[in-house]
């Protein structure tokens, strides 16, 4: 069995862009899911909160070889080396965790108290900060969901693989005295709403997941994937993310990173 | 009417003139506390930082000034440590100046996070990986030390000193000031180094990271040298500026040129290692991490981050001031020299910017773009309001605290009053 960690998980997901339409049932079902806040006028994306955000890739070719790519972008749970991940070592008040027991970079709202510090160190732009109250339309507030808190002005706050789905399912199981989650049983919220089933979501330690199989994470290297067409975003910075990306098409695998000659960019989404 | 609290054998102008002044200046001061009230009322969507720029004007400005600071703790190391004698009678304007810039820096701080009344967490739920908590601990410690310095002096004022116990308390302090000068240099050597240390530990962001000793990347010692360098500068350019707002000369050049000569060499040593570490990172360890020295310096908006900003920070603003410091003739006219140290402590703010600006601006991600931002009128008010309360202490300092021992001596007063 390919662990680390002991017996220990290592939750993380496998993309695969060549499915994905850029529908943004992720994003959406990931605001509902956590309790996202949003304002009356979220234009202005460097402002707003989305754990999931989805980027627009081009090719930059003229017609007729022009093609596009969507890559939604949860937070990278980033490992790094052993348990510092960029954001988690720089925290000055221990109020995000990398969790070995599962491979979850946490987000504790009640500690975090504003430096915006792991924001700086994060190249993903995975962490957002809350910079208004969070305010819902009247009756909306009791469509919140129950199991996870709303963040309050002045913090930081990020995609957490729906740790508390995590929570939910070991509760459940060792009532029912199993010591061992089903592959099916932790899920994202993300990863069931993609109505075109690009996100899958899993133990990567676990060869028996899906996740496994196709990432094929190599332990000896990083966590780096054997398969030739996955990739991780920018690899090289040895964050060694959680977050695996499929495609067939090389410019998008070159995308994920910065290859020495930047050749070609593309504006943000 | 307060001329029982001015210093003897010196001359002040007239409290109106004065209150004048301070009111002046105290406008200013209030419309920086109107801005930091909007922040702490209505949180920090009354600026213009966002979440590509988590870190922005407070940020550079907090490292910029305690950059600035630090004539504080290297004149005091070179008075008290290694016993440059003439140098005393500079120490307690560069003790004031340190002061302040600490203060301010604690007060920036304490807008720029989210949740203020939580700050204290740092202290509580400390993680000792993360570069700020050592910047938050030394840095509380290092403000302690600067105000053991500073209040002796306030206890010399011609009134306070009459009591007995004030006296007698500013004697021994004075007898003990060495401790506190080692003190401040050990805790210095950390906490700029830790600022430093602050862009250099992260490997997420190209731009800033560094390689280094042990933990510390090279910044954390850029740092600290920076600040020994840049400090005194800045010492010797608030002095010149106190000099020219009073029309006095307050200290004797031989003291000027011997801070000068140090602060030139620390420079010089400074640059070279700043220069090294350009190069390594440019050829070694921005491209180990897919990025050549142009990414970081070409395609932003209005060219705002092109080359020349390095060459202004390295050669305008540290290959020249160095220079013209290291040269006795060049540092001996004062007019060369003031624009030196100005130079000089440009550059360090210039260091502190980019390390903190352009790190966020670059991008990191191969399909983002350059990231902008410009200040609102709340961050730079609130970023005004320190340099306006320096202003007011050092007005008070100077007109009712023997500051400047030798003024009494250069601007002898008819009939000696």
């Amino acid at each position: 069995m390919d662990q680390q960690n002991g017996n220990h998980k290592k939750y993380g997901m496998v993309i695969d862009l060549d499915k994905c339409t850029g529908c943004g049932a992720c994003m959406v079902a990931c605001m509902a899911e956590n309790n996202v806040p949003f304002r009356e006028d979220d234009t202005d994306k460097l402002l707003s909160v989305s754990w999931m955000r989805i980027y627009r890739l081009g090719n930059r070719k003229p017609f007729p070889q022009v093609e596009e790519c969507y890559l939604p972008r949860p937070c990278q749970q980033c490992e790094g080396h052993a348990g510092h991940s960029p954001c988690v070592s720089v925290c000055p008040a221990t109020a995000t965790d990398y969790d070995m027991h599962t491979g979850i970079v946490s987000q504790i709202s009640t500690r975090c108290f504003g430096c915006r510090y792991c924001m700086a160190a994060c190249p993903y732009h995975v962490r957002q900060f809350n910079w208004w109250d969070p305010m819902w339309p009247d009756g909306m507030e009791r469509m919140l969901n129950p199991n996870v808190s709303v963040r309050m002005r002045g913090v930081v706050e990020k995609c957490s693989f729906c740790f508390h789905r995590y929570q939910l399912a070991t509760d459940k199981a060792y009532l029912e005295g199993r010591r061992e989650l089903d592959e099916g049983e932790y899920q994202t919220a993300c990863t069931q709403a993609c109505p075109a089933g690009a996100i899958l979501f899993g133990d990567l330690n676990n060869p028996a997941h899906a996740v496994h199989q196709i990432a094929q994470p190599d332990s000896a290297h990083g966590g780096r994937p054997r398969n030739p067409k996955a990739f991780r975003l920018l690899e090289r910075l040895g964050t060694n993310p959680k977050v695996y990306y499929l495609s067939s098409k090389e410019w998008v695998r070159k995308a994920g990173d910065n290859q020495v000659q930047r050749t070609e960019q593309t504006p943000k989404a | 009417m307060d001329s029982a609290l001015i210093p003897k054998g010196v001359k002040r102008c007239s409290i109106g003139q004065f209150a004048l002044w301070i009111a002046v200046v105290g406008a200013v001061l209030l419309w920086g506390v109107w801005a930091m009230l909007l922040c702490y009322f209505k949180g920090l969507n009354q600026t213009n930082m966002n979440n590509a720029y988590g870190f922005a004007l407070w940020i550079w400005a907090d490292l910029a000034v305690i950059a600035l600071g630090g004539g504080a703790f290297f004149t005091g190391l070179l008075r008290y440590i290694f016993g440059k004698d003439e140098l005393k009678h500079i120490i307690n304007y560069a003790v004031l100046i340190g002061f302040i810039c600490y203060s301010s820096a604690l007060l920036i701080l304490a807008i720029d996070v989210g949740q203020p009344l939580r700050a204290w967490f740092i202290f509580w739920h400390a993680n000792v990986h993360s570069m700020l908590t050592e910047v938050a601990f030394c840095l509380t410690l290092y403000f302690g030390v600067l105000t053991i310095e500073y209040v002796p002096l306030v206890f010399e004022n011609r009134q306070i000193d009459r009591v007995p116990f004030f006296h007698n308390l500013t004697h021994n302090m004075h007898g003990i000031m060495a401790l506190f000068a080692a003190t401040g240099a050990f805790l210095s050597f950390f906490h700029q180094g830790s600022l430093g240390g602050v862009s250099g530990v992260l490997y997420g962001r190209p731009f800033g990271f560094r390689t280094g000793l042990l933990i510390w990347p090279w910044t954390f010692f850029l740092y600290t040298w920076s600040a020994a360098a840049a400090g005194p500068c800045f010492t010797l350019f608030i002095t010149r500026i106190t000099e020219m707002a009073t029309g006095k000369k307050l200290v004797k050049d031989n003291v000027v040129e011997l801070l000068a000569k140090i602060a030139g060499w620390m420079l010089s040593t400074y640059i070279v290692a700043k220069i090294i570490d350009t190069v390594y990172w440019a050829a070694v360890t921005a491209p180990a991490m897919g990025l050549t020295l142009m990414d970081f310096y070409s395609n932003n908006p209005g060219s705002v981050y092109g080359l020349w900003i390095l060459i202004a920070e390295v050669v305008v603003c540290g290959v020249l001031p160095a220079v013209m410091l290291v040269a006795p003739r060049i540092r001996s006219n004062p007019g060369l020299r003031f624009i030196a140290v100005t130079l000089a402590a440009i550059g360090v703010c210039l260091n502190r910017w980019v390390m903190v600006l352009q790190m966020q601006a670059a991008p990191v991600l191969p399909f983002e773009g350059w990231f902008t931002y410009m200040p609102s009128w709340q961050e730079i008010a609130t970023t005004i309001l320190p340099v306006a309360y320096g202003v007011i202490l050092i007005s008070l300092s100077y007109r009712y605290l023997p500051i400047f021992p030798q003024e009494p001596e250069l601007n002898p007063i008819e009939g000696g009053k």
